[in-house]
C-alpha cells in the first residue's frame, strides 16, 4: 500500500514511530503531485526544496523527543490561506504575484503538530464560486471523470485530497465551498461551527460566512485534523468557542439511541433521484444500527440562497475593498490619478463573477437600497437560523445530501450565474446559521458511464463537530468508503 | 429592477470601471438575480430581528498592550511602488 491510501493518521504513526522519515513521505507525496496532477489541475504551486525542508524540521524535532499529531502529514492548502514563501493568489490575476509574510493561524498550528505543506490549491478566484471554473488560472477537474467539475470553490483542496495527492487538505467554506466539492469527489469534509478556527491569515469573503475546514478520506482524519485546528486565537475576535472535546461523542460511539432529523425540505423538488435514493439509504443504514429517524421541517429552505447572495456579496464589497492596487497585488500601468488607479488595477485584477458580486453586494448596501435588501435578508437569515434551532428540539442532528445533484459537466453551468448558485441550495442555510457541517461519501451515481460520488451531510447544533464524527464514522463503517481514492478508470480502495 | 445607469452607479461607488459591454451584460444579469433574490420579501419578516452573524458569540476582548507587528521592510515588500518607507501613489492634489 503506498502513502496514497494511507491516512493522515497512519502516516504521522509511522512517522512518529520513525519508520520512515518525514522526508521519504513528503518526497513520495510530491513525486505523486508530480505524476498526475498535470491531468487535474489541482496545484497551484508546489515547492519541493521548501517542503523538504519542513520536512527535515520535523524529522529533527521528532528526534529531539516531540511528539506531534500530524508528524510528516503532507497538507495541501487552499490558495487563499497566507503560507510563508508561497503565493496566496487566491485565483486572481490581483494576487498572482502575491507573496504574504506571515502564515495564517490555521496553517501555523498545522505545522506546529508536525504537517508538511504539500502546496497551494486552486479554487474560485476568491472562493466565489460553486464549480472551480472561476479560477483564473484555469478548472479543475473531478479526478472520477476528467470532463466534469470537482465543485468549488475549494475543488483544488478537494481533488487533492480525493485522488491520493495528499491525505489531508485546508479549504473555506462560506455557502457550501468544502461540502459541495467534498460531496462531488467522494471525501470528507467539515465546515466547522461559525468561530470554531481562526481566519487569520484567510484572505476574507464574507466574514459573518467563513470558516476554514478539513478535507480527508476518513472520518477519523478529519477529527484529528479540527483538534489541531481549533481553539481561540487572540488574532481573531470571532474565534472564541468552547474548548473541542468529544467526551460525550466518541467516534466510535455508535448510534444507539440518537434521533437524526430529516428534513422533507431537504428530499424535495430539484434533487436528484440517485442523491435522494443514497441519502435515504444512508438514513436506513443508521436506523440499522440503532437510530431514530424522525421528520423534521426547515421550511424557510427555499430562501437560504437568496438570502445568502444579498449577506455575501454585501459583506464581499465590503472585503474586497481593500484591494486597491496601493500596498500589494496588481497595479495598472500609468493612472492619471488616484481614482485611475483604483478602478483600472481592480477592473484589470477582477474576473467576471468576482465584478458581478462586488456590483450586486455595493448596490444591496447602497442608499435607497440598504433596508429593501441587505436588512431584509439578514431578517430572513434569523428566520433560517431559527428553523434550525426548532429541529434541534426532537433530534440530535439533521441529514440530508450535500447538493441537489452529483457533480456536473465543466462548462454545464458556467454561463448561468443563477443557475450555479442554486448548487448551494443545500449547504448556504448552515452558514447563514454559524452551525457545523460535516460530508461524506455514501454513495454512487452513474452518468455517461462515468462513476460519480455522492456525499451525506450532517448537520449539528452550534459546537457540536464531535456527534456529527461519531454519526458518520458509523455510516462510513456500514457503507466502507472510508480510505476512497479516486482514479480516472475508477475507484480504488 | 437594474439598470444600465445602476449598474454604472454602483460601479463608480464600488470603485471598478467597465466597459460599454460589462455595462449592459451586468444590468442583465443583476437584473435577473436581483429578481430572484427579491422573493425575500414573501417571508414574515415583520418584527423580527437582523441576524448579524450565527455565532451565538460576542466578541472577545484583549489586552490593549503594543507588541511587535511586521517590520517595516516585510510590509512595504508586496507594494507595487514604494519611495524609501512609504507607498508611492500618483498625484491625487493638484500643483497650486
Amino acid at each position: 500500500m503506498s502513502d496514497r491510501q494511507k491516512s493522515a493518521a497512519a502516516i504521522a504513526a509511522e512517522v512518529r514511530s520513525k519508520k520512515r522519515s518525514a522526508v521519504e513521505t513528503t518526497r513520495e507525496a510530491l513525486d505523486r503531485v508530480q505524476e498526475i496532477d498535470v491531468r487535474l489541475g489541482a496545484f497551484l504551486e508546489t515547492d519541493r526544496e521548501r517542503a523538504l525542508k519542513e520536512a527535515a524540521e520535523v524529522d529533527r524535532r521528532l528526534a529531539a523527543g516531540e511528539t506531534l499529531a500530524l508528524a510528516g502529514v503532507p497538507v495541501a492548502l487552499k490558495d487563499n490561506l497566507c503560507a510563508v514563501g508561497y503565493r496566496c493568489t487566491c485565483g486572481s490575476r490581483f494576487l498572482e504575484n502575491y507573496r504574504p509574510p506571515y502564515d495564517a493561524t490555521a496553517v501555523a498550528r498545522l505545522k506546529a503538530a508536525g504537517a508538511v505543506i504539500l502546496g497551494k490549491t486552486n479554487l474560485d478566484e476568491f472562493a466565489m464560486g460553486s464549480s472551480t471554473e472561476n479560477s483564473a488560472f484555469g478548472p479543475v477537474r473531478n479526478p472520477w471523470a476528467l470532463d466534469y467539475a470537482p465543485g468549488g470553490s475549494s475543488g483544488g483542496s478537494a481533488v487533492a485530497v480525493a485522488a491520493g495527492m495528499a491525505p489531508l487538505s485546508l479549504g473555506s467554506d462560506t455557502g457550501g465551498s468544502i461540502r459541495q466539492p467534498a460531496s462531488f469527489t467522494g471525501v470528507v469534509g467539515l465546515k466547522p461551527t461559525y468561530g470554531r478556527v481562526s481566519r487569520f491569515g484567510l484572505v476574507a469573503f464574507a466574514s459573518s460566512l467563513d470558516q476554514i475546514g478539513p478535507f480527508a478520506r476518513s472520518i477519523e482524519d478529519a477529527a484529528l485534523t479540527l483538534r489541531v485546528l481549533a481553539g481561540p486565537d487572540q488574532a481573531d475576535a470571532t474565534c472564541s468557542g468552547p474548548v473541542y472535546d468529544d467526551a460525550s461523542d466518541p467516534l466510535d460511539g455508535g448510534v444507539q439511541g440518537l434521533k437524526i432529523g430529516l428534513p422533507k425540505e431537504y428530499f424535495q423538488d430539484g434533487v436528484d433521484d440517485d442523491v435522494r435514493a443514497a441519502v435515504e439509504n444512508a438514513a436506513e443504514t443508521l436506523k440499522g444500527r440503532g437510530a431514530t429517524l424522525v421528520k423534521v421541517g426547515l421550511p424557510h429552505t427555499p430562501y437560504a440562497i437568496p438570502a445568502y447572495y444579498v449577506i455575501a456579496t454585501a459583506e464581499a464589497s465590503s472585503n474586497l475593498a481593500r484591494f486597491d492596487g496601493v500596498r500589494y497585488g496588481r497595479r495598472a500601468p500609468n493612472p492619471s490619478d488616484l481614482a485611475e488607479l483604483y478602478a483600472n488595477s481592480r477592473h484589470e485584477g477582477f474576473g467576471p463573477e468576482v465584478r458581478r458580486r462586488i456590483l450586486l453586494g455595493t448596490f444591496c448596501l447602497s442608499s435607497g437600497y440598504y433596508d429593501a435588501y441587505y436588512e431584509k435578508a439578514l431578517r430572513a437569515r434569523a428566520l433560517i437560523a431559527a428553523d434550525f434551532d426548532a429541529a434541534f428540539k426532537s433530534c440530535d442532528v439533521v441529514l440530508g445530501p450535500a447538493a441537489p445533484t452529483p457533480a456536473f459537466k465543466l462548462g454545464e453551468k458556467s454561463s448561468d450565474p443563477l443557475q450555479m448558485y442554486q448548487s448551494d441550495v443545500l449547504t448556504g442555510a448552515c452558514n447563514l446559521a454559524g452551525l457545523p457541517g460535516l460530508v461524506l461519501p455514501c454513495g454512487f451515481a452513474t452518468r455517461d458511464g462515468a462513476r460519480l460520488p455522492i456525499g451525506a451531510q450532517f448537520i449539528g447544533p452550534r459546537g457540536f463537530e464531535a456527534r456529527l464524527f461519531r454519526v458518520a464514522r458509523a455510516l462510513e463503517r456500514a457503507t466502507g468508503l472510508e480510505g476512497l481514492v479516486a482514479t480516472t478508470s475508477g475507484a480504488k480502495r | 429592477m437594474i439598470d444600465r445607469a445602476q449598474v454604472a452607479h454602483v460601479a463608480a461607488l464600488a470603485k471598478l470601471s467597465l466597459t460599454e459591454a460589462e455595462l449592459d451584460a451586468y444590468a442583465r444579469e443583476l437584473g435577473a438575480i436581483v429578481r430572484y433574490v427579491e422573493r425575500i420579501a414573501e417571508m414574515p419578516l415583520e418584527g423580527v430581528s437582523p441576524l448579524a452573524h450565527g455565532g451565538g458569540a460576542v466578541d472577545r476582548f484583549r489586552e490593549d498592550a503594543p507588541k511587535d507587528s511586521l517590520p517595516r521592510d516585510v510590509a512595504l515588500g508586496s507594494a507595487p511602488d514604494r519611495a524609501d518607507l512609504y507607498f508611492r501613489v500618483p498625484r491625487m492634489i493638484a500643483e497650486p
